[in-house]
């Protein structure tokens, strides 16, 4: 739309996923996002650049992440369930790699403070490891209730010398700290980048973020296809904002006999009012700078999303997983927190692995396929976290007798 | 141009003065009250009014105006209920400019032609999205145009030549400059000077400018003027007085009226 003639000789990316994306921010904000893209662009051609992100990934993060074949966790011998290992990332989750990414390009972009947002509190220690590392201030905008429900997070980033602002406008939780992250950017872009946790937002960063976690989705297939000699019949991961699925999906978007299935935080069920299944339940919107699938009542007002997951706990989607499920390319189910909180145990009792209460989103619904399968099926899931955030969480709700609140 | 802020305009050069443009949030922090705040904006020299409709997530907007749209949610005011209000302002004052400051999701829930066609039948005079930058502007300038209501833009202090160039073209009626980067709010002032926007907006030939963001005491308002801008727009102070005052609704109305008359007072140039 902007058609001035110097702009349009620098090359730019589409803003756009079909209807979904765009960048609906504070005119103030579009130089800042706008500078993010040019060096995006920059970088993705620089050997340079790739060369350093690599070394900190493997070197640093620990890539690649194996790919785990479950033992005993499917409940059916036709059904295979593979386990995308990015639990045992450095950081504990997958937001370690997207991080790194966006850190160096801090770096290139000569500004030297972080402001980011966090819901369970992952992004926030992945944020707040990589400015350790790379010499940056930090500062991560957590929600009030958030904060509370992720402790051990909380003193991680401290621990990596990250400053925590808890929110409290608004419901406290992870809609909030975006918003207030976006406040903080509208005064400080000269110096400060705006390092957002997810797939979601304004351009460029679905894309972008998407291009800092594809490798998930690249190794898994490699290593899938050297273990089974065959593509899976199934990809799944958890969605909240996204991040994780659309790394894990990217590279088999093309691969049209792979379904991929993003499986959204179901709450107390789709019937209720409190879940966070954005694309099952939600209405076209804008929200945090992109036309995608929100959660809001007749009028546009934004309504609370609600799961046990705090990184799920989010009113909207990363606008490409809207075009995906648009298109149909993807299907989009969700699981309840009972299902969720049951997968969880299930894995920790059958393979000896604490998944995040996110990743659990997933597994449930992968056990579901696995039961109901009839011939030999391939599942990969994105193991997306691992659970150690989640213990003293867990453990108040099971003594509570699985009261999910 | 809607030929309401036309003649505003024309008429306050007559009287060398500025436009004092108060903003407030429908329905804050009841309808009623918040019907009789505007009409006392209105009675003490308002030339034009800024009206906001709540919205759950107003991200541009720092803690007093984030506080005035809690406190309007809370008092269950929805769009359909500023709509009403705004025809009783309408019906109570048929020349005042009436601008709305609004986010894009509230425009897009209704629909974007259906939401500027029911502006126009209630006599609003433009509308002016937080979130909806230039380059998103193309489907809201349309339905704007369509339905003869002014779409405003917002002139940056960060602005480059090529977008202040877009705004003097897409903008009508007035254009929003921004005093300084940042959100809403008294706790950082206005910055000036602000006479290379202004002179690029000027040779543009941009619809006349309004400073706004950081605009709290007579002086902002003198200031801004003496600097190059028509007016100014003054929100989370006039917010303020409605949250120092929520028990006292007469002292509240007291205030409004005491606040708007010195704005207006330091508009004579």
């Amino acid at each position: 739309m902007t058609t001035q003639p110097e702009e349009m000789q620098k090359p730019h990316l589409d803003a756009y996923f079909g209807e979904f994306g765009g960048m609906f921010v504070p005119e103030l904000l579009v130089p800042a996002l706008e500078q993010l893209e040019q060096e995006f662009i920059k970088s993705q051609n620089d050997p340079e650049f790739q060369k350093e992100f690599e070394k900190l990934l493997n070197e640093y993060a620990g890539r690649p992440t194996p790919l785990t074949l479950t033992r005993n966790f499917s409940p059916n011998p036709l059904a295979k369930i593979y386990l995308k290992r990015e639990d045992l990332l450095h950081g504990g989750a997958h937001k370690t790699n997207q991080v790194l990414g966006q850190a160096l390009l801090t770096k290139r972009m000569g500004k030297k403070r972080v402001i980011a947002e966090t819901g369970a509190g992952q992004h926030g220690v992945a944020t707040a490891l990589a400015c350790a590392l790379l010499g940056l201030e930090c500062r991560i905008y957590m929600g009030a209730k958030d904060c509370e429900r992720q402790q051990p997070n909380v003193f991680r980033m401290k621990l990596m010398g990250a400053e925590i602002i808890p929110v409290t406008a608004g419901s406290g939780t992870l809609k909030d700290a975006v918003n207030e992250a976006l406040r903080d950017w509208s005064a400080t872009y000269e110096d400060s980048h705006y390092l957002l946790g997810t797939a979601a937002g304004p351009h460029p960063f679905p894309t972008l973020v998407r291009e800092f976690q594809k490798m998930i989705g690249e190794e898994a297939k490699e290593q899938i296809v050297k273990a089974e000699g065959r593509l899976p019949d199934y990809v799944l991961a958890c969605v909240g904002g996204g991040s994780n699925a659309i790394g894990m999906f990217n590279d088999f978007i093309k691969e049209e006999s792979v379904k991929l299935v993003g499986v959204e935080p179901g709450g107390h069920g789709l019937h209720t009012l409190k879940h966070g299944a954005t694309i099952c339940k939600g209405t076209k919107g804008i929200l945090h700078g992109a036309v995608t699938y929100i959660m809001q009542d007749e009028f546009g007002q934004i309504e609370e999303s609600y799961s046990v997951s705090a990184g799920l706990d989010y009113p909207a989607v990363g606008p490409q997983h809207a075009y995906l499920h648009a298109t149909g390319r993807a299907e989009y189910v969700a699981a309840t927190d009972k299902e969720a909180l049951d997968a969880f145990q299930k894995l920790c009792r059958s393979e000896g692995i604490i998944p995040a209460l996110e990743s659990s989103h997933a597994l449930a619904h992968a056990h579901k396929l696995a039961e109901a399968a009839t011939e030999e099926t391939i599942i990969v899931v994105n193991l997306s976290g691992r659970g150690d955030k989640d213990l003293a969480h867990v453990s108040k709700v099971l003594e509570q007798g699985g009261h999910y609140e | 141009m809607s030929s309401r802020y036309q003649k505003l305009f024309q008429d306050l050069t007559a009287k060398k003065q500025g436009a004092f443009v108060p903003f407030v949030t429908i329905g804050d922090p009841n309808l009623e009250l918040s019907f009789e705040i505007i009409k006392a904006l209105i009675d003490n020299g308002a030339d034009a009014l800024e009206l906001g409709i709540p919205y759950s997530d107003p991200v541009a907007d720092g803690p007093t105006i984030q506080s005035a749209n809690i406190r309007a949610i809370a008092a269950n005011v929805m769009p359909p209920d500023c709509m009403d209000i705004l025809k009783r302002i309408r019906e109570y004052n048929a020349d005042i400019p009436i601008g709305l400051l609004l986010y894009s999701n509230i425009v897009f829930a209704k629909g974007i032609n259906q939401f500027y066609q029911t502006a126009n039948e209630i006599g609003i005079d433009s509308v002016l999205i937080a979130d909806v930058p230039v380059r998103e502007s193309a489907p809201f300038v349309k339905a704007a145009n369509d339905n003869n209501v002014d779409a405003i833009f917002i002139a940056p202090p960060n602005g480059s030549e090529t977008l202040l160039k877009h705004v003097a073209e897409q903008g009508s009626g007035y254009t929003y400059l921004l005093s300084r980067a940042g959100v809403t709010g008294t706790e950082t002032v206005a910055s000036m000077p602000i006479d290379s926007v202004i002179n690029a907006l000027k040779s543009y030939n941009a619809p006349p400018t309004l400073l706004g963001f950081g605009i709290s005491k007579p002086e902002h308002v003198s200031e801004a003027i003496k600097n190059g801008a028509d007016g100014a727009i003054s929100g989370s102070a006039t917010v303020k007085i409605i949250e120092n005052n929520l028990d006292n609704p007469a002292k509240l109305l007291a205030e409004i009226a005491e606040f708007t008359k010195s704005m207006k007072a330091a508009t004579q140039y």
